[in-house]
């Protein structure tokens, strides 16, 4: 235990000093090398003695050592007995160097090394005695990974280190996952205690080891094991339900923040803006082509694409309103035709100049990968970005709308038109900015959603119907009413998903909401008054 | 339609229709007498492939005249006509699949040959009855019918309107769309139905029969026509053009809005199946594309550019707009979509009354010679 405790804190001294500090924790190059020897003259039972004391002789090149045994790299030079490491043993002449300092000792015939044998009993302690090495590792991150790969793998020369690890470990998940490591070798040796330890863990080695003690001859074993087994089950459950809440999540925000642009442009000037998916896939082409502005620096193209994605694809709603709309005024049902027509060129446009097949996206490395809550449920976490980055928009709209003069002068403008016109707000300003914000809010969308989807001429295209069915879904005219349903319709889908299918799921929430409307023609939140009759 | 009787010859007695049915009359005649009588090296002569591309215009034709009755004279703006006119295909598709018997690919003598690769060992109840000719030419009529039943049904009792209805049309057809990309549908999946050997015992290769379905396509569009064209003169038609000028005014007059509406919007897409129903049979194939959204907003703007509430229009458009499809497909593929995308634009911004409006214009003009000023717009 005290080598243990020893080796901790050194290995944490080395982490800090990075170097000469080091030198203190080296045993002798002579001890090291008669233990070296002694692994090689000795029988297989033997061995397994001395590999013990290898690990524990608190060498940080132990483990270099332990390697080269498992891959059978440690050979003894015949004439003298000196333990080399081969480094390449292809043709005649080995290339080997010293296994106690590393240096280059040249090329050896063959014939005059002998290499030190191992078997596959061996070769499996190594594996397990290298864990426990690890385990003494200052990174915690290090520890918990090899504390996993223990996990079944304990046997009993192992079980002894382990339990004195226990002791000290400061990491709770460490700690943890040690406990259920040794308590599943227990669990092999007839523990029937050992269960009670085992019961909470998610852990699919875990589940394996009590699923063979549920089978086991001890009628009093197995039953508890079935228990533990079931309260497993439980928890599994439960938090498959969790994952399918955050996939919802996410799947909703991402219809927010498609739809939440044209809950504004539509709310406001009453037309539909069939473009609305296109101006989100302009917001995804922009990050593409900011990260080919800025190659090897995705996080730094990604949030620079933020304000790049808002700008372009506001640029583009004023070109579009400026162009065509405001001459189809109060004619929503050919605004609707020729919107159409604008994402039809847009589509092509990006085919023909840029590419009719799909970019790659670079996910920068703070947003890949996933936060692990436990065994069964981890979050990836650029989804998490996604919901975050909605919230934070949804957020923001929330403040122009209601704290600023835009916000208010689009609000009157949307109650009543004329009247808001007769208090001298200029309404075709109103409306040039309204569609600008929302094709801007489009372009984030497509910013964010370069990160989870492809992107490609079609982008625009999957979304734009699904976000239409939020905007009728929530209601016209109500920021709130969009985030709801938007969230909702992503839940929904996910929680259908599973026992109906993707394709079927869709379909069965486009039946809901034709039923919806049957109820609140109007969505779930309606403009009251006379605002609602436009 | 208190005159039941006459409501369906009335249009007859219109020049209009007398000019619209002579004008196709005359299309199908001279078609016909090039195709047959012109020998093959000729400058003149119609070659088979041409008389089922001028089929298809004209199955297109009577979808967009389908798609005008609702939108030009109902004021209900459909995103979804071609759920109907696939629907109607699909009917018509499934009658041909079984009429392939044992002569398929695996030779089963029932299941056709993708329910065979699906190891499908029985026919699902919805293909019963698909062998017999009157069953299926009953549902191409009554499938497209249903499903605009229940779905105006919910709609209009409802009062979804305007907008709203445009996208709920969408997602109809979206839904659909995905649906019939299913396997387990029955319908075929992605590659939908095809290999058609023969129609009511017609070799559907044969040239003969290419044009005996083209001359039934023209036959269609103008019985479609004549009943389209009877139904707005009628006072139903103008009912429902109140409807679409003032909805609220027409329900607080004492018309049940909504039963119009139902009426009208089923007719329509039963005549969108028939045009489906006889599509399929010329281009040989269905399948779920003819769900997308994409096709539905298309047929629209055919009958934007033809000029909507004005029926001839709406063939004029549809026959311009596939015309220049074909022979942009041909020649620049890629220029396609822009050309369609700027037809969209120009159209609802310069050409609200489409090439219609226009020929419209001209006459008036000539007829307010004397006339001083310019007439109102209508």
């Amino acid at each position: 235990m005290s080598i243990f405790r020893l080796l901790a804190g050194l290995a944490l001294a080395w982490c800090l000093a990075l170097g000469p500090a080091v030198a203190t924790a080296q045993v002798q190059d002579d001890t090291a090398q008669t233990l070296l020897q002694r692994l090689a003259e000795a029988n297989n039972a033997e061995k397994s003695k001395v590999l013990k004391q290898i690990a524990e002789s608190g060498d940080e090149r132990a483990r270099s050592w332990l390697e080269a045994f498992a891959g059978g790299k440690l050979a003894t030079v015949k004439s003298s007995g000196y333990v080399v490491l081969v480094t390449n043993n292809t043709g005649r002449n080995w290339q080997v160097a010293s296994a106690v300092t590393g240096d280059s000792m040249g090329e050896m015939s063959r014939r005059d090394l002998d290499s030190i044998r191992v078997n596959n009993a061996l070769r499996s302690q190594v594996e397990g005695i290298l864990s426990v090495v690890d385990l003494t590792v200052a990174d915690h991150r290090t520890r918990r990974a090899a504390a996993r790969h223990l996990l079944g793998r304990v046997d009993a020369v192992t079980a002894p280190l382990i339990e004195e690890r226990l002791e000290v470990e400061e990491n709770d998940r460490v700690r943890d996952l040690l406990a259920n490591a040794l308590a599943i070798h227990q669990l092999e040796q007839g523990e029937i205690n050992a269960i009670e330890q085992l019961s909470g863990s998610l852990n699919s080695r875990v589940r394996a080891a009590l699923n063979n003690a549920a089978s086991s001859d001890d009628p009093a074993i197995a039953a508890a094991a079935e228990k533990a087994l079931a309260s497993i089950e439980q928890k599994l459950k439960l938090n498959k339900a969790a994952e399918t809440l955050y996939f919802g999540l996410s799947l909703g925000s991402v219809l927010v923040l498609a739809a939440i642009g044209l809950a504004i442009t539509f709310g406001v000037m009453g037309v539909i803006n069939m473009a609305h998916g296109e101006l989100i896939m302009l917001g995804a082409y922009t990050t593409w082509g900011m990260q080919q502005l800025f190659p090897g620096q995705p996080g730094l193209a990604l949030i620079l694409s933020i304000p790049a994605g808002f700008m372009v694809a506001a640029l583009a709603g004023i070109i579009i309103e400026r162009s065509v709309i405001q001459h189809l005024k109060g004619r929503p049902l050919e605004t609707l035709l020729a919107t159409f027509g604008i994402s039809l060129i847009l589509q092509q446009l990006v085919r023909t100049v840029i590419s009719p097949l799909n970019r790659t996206v670079v996910t920068p490395e703070w947003m890949s990968g996933s936060i692990m809550i436990n065994e069964a449920l981890s979050l990836t976490l650029n989804r998490l970005y996604v919901i975050g980055f909605a919230l934070v928009v949804f957020a923001g709209l929330m403040l122009i709308m209601r704290r600023t003069r835009l916000g208010l002068e689009v609000r009157a403008v949307t109650q009543n038109r004329a009247m808001a016109r007769s208090m001298g707000i200029k309404a075709t300003k109103v409306d040039i900015m309204t569609f600008a914000l929302g094709s801007g809010v489009a372009g984030l969308a497509g910013v964010a959603l370069s990160q989870i989807t492809n992107v490609g001429p079609n982008l625009g295209q999957n979304y734009i119907i699904d976000s239409f069915m939020v905007v009728v879904f929530g209601g016209v005219g109500n920021l709130w009413g969009t985030l709801v349903a938007g969230l909702t319709l992503g839940t929904i889908n996910q929680i259908l998903e599973p026992w109906a299918g993707a394709v079927l799921a869709k379909i069965m929430v486009l039946v809901l909401i034709i039923l919806f409307i049957q109820k609140r023609p109007r969505g779930l939140f309606p403009q009251k008054g006379r605002a609602a009759e436009g | 339609m208190a005159s039941s009787q006459t409501w369906l010859l009335r249009p007859l007695q219109e020049r209009s229709t007398q000019l619209f049915l002579g004008v196709l009359f005359g299309a199908l005649i001279v078609v016909t007498f090039l195709h047959l009588f012109m020998p093959q090296d000729s400058a003149l002569h119609v070659s088979a492939y041409t008389v089922t591309l001028l089929g298809k215009y004209l199955c297109y034709a009577l979808l967009a005249v389908a798609v005008d009755l609702v939108w030009g004279y109902l004021g209900i703006l459909s995103l979804g006509h071609g759920a109907f006119f696939a629907l109607g295909g699909y009917a018509m598709g499934m009658y041909l699949m079984r009429q392939i018997g044992d002569r398929g690919v695996y030779g089963d003598p029932v299941l056709p040959d993708f329910m065979v690769f699906l190891n499908w060992d029985t026919l699902p109840w919805y293909w019963q009855g698909f062998d017999m000719a009157w069953f299926a030419f009953i549902m191409v009529l009554l499938a497209p019918g249903l499903l605009a039943l229940v779905f105006g049904f919910l709609a209009f009792r409802s009062r979804v309107t305007g907008v709203y209805l445009s996208i709920i049309t969408q997602a109809l057809t979206f839904a659909l769309m995905l649906a019939f990309f299913r396997n387990e549908m029955g319908f075929g999946g992605n590659n939908g139905l095809t290999d058609f050997r023969d129609i009511l015992g017609f070799n559907l290769r044969s040239d003969a029969t290419r044009l005996g379905l083209f001359i039934a396509t023209g036959i269609a569009l103008a019985i479609g026509y004549v009943i389209c064209r009877g139904i707005v003169t009628s006072k139903l038609g103008r009912v429902s053009v109140a409807c679409r000028d003032a909805e609220a005014r027409t329900r607080f007059l004492g018309y049940r809005v909504e039963r119009v509406q139902l009426f009208v919007f089923v007719v329509s897409a039963m005549l969108a199946g028939v045009a489906g129903a006889l599509y399929v049979p010329q281009v040989g194939i269905i399948n779920p594309s003819e769900f997308s959204p994409l096709f539905s907003i298309e047929i629209v703007v055919w009958v934007a550019l033809g000029g909507r509430a004005t029926l001839y229009g709406a063939v004029i458009g549809a026959i311009l707009v596939n015309y220049a499809k074909t022979v942009f497909t041909g020649v620049m593929p890629d220029a396609w979509l822009f050309a369609l995308g700027a037809l969209f634009v120009l159209v609802t911004v310069f050409l609200p009354k489409g090439i219609a409006g226009l020929l419209q214009k001209r006459r008036k003009a000539k007829d307010d010679d004397t006339a001083t000023g310019q007439e109102a717009t209508a």
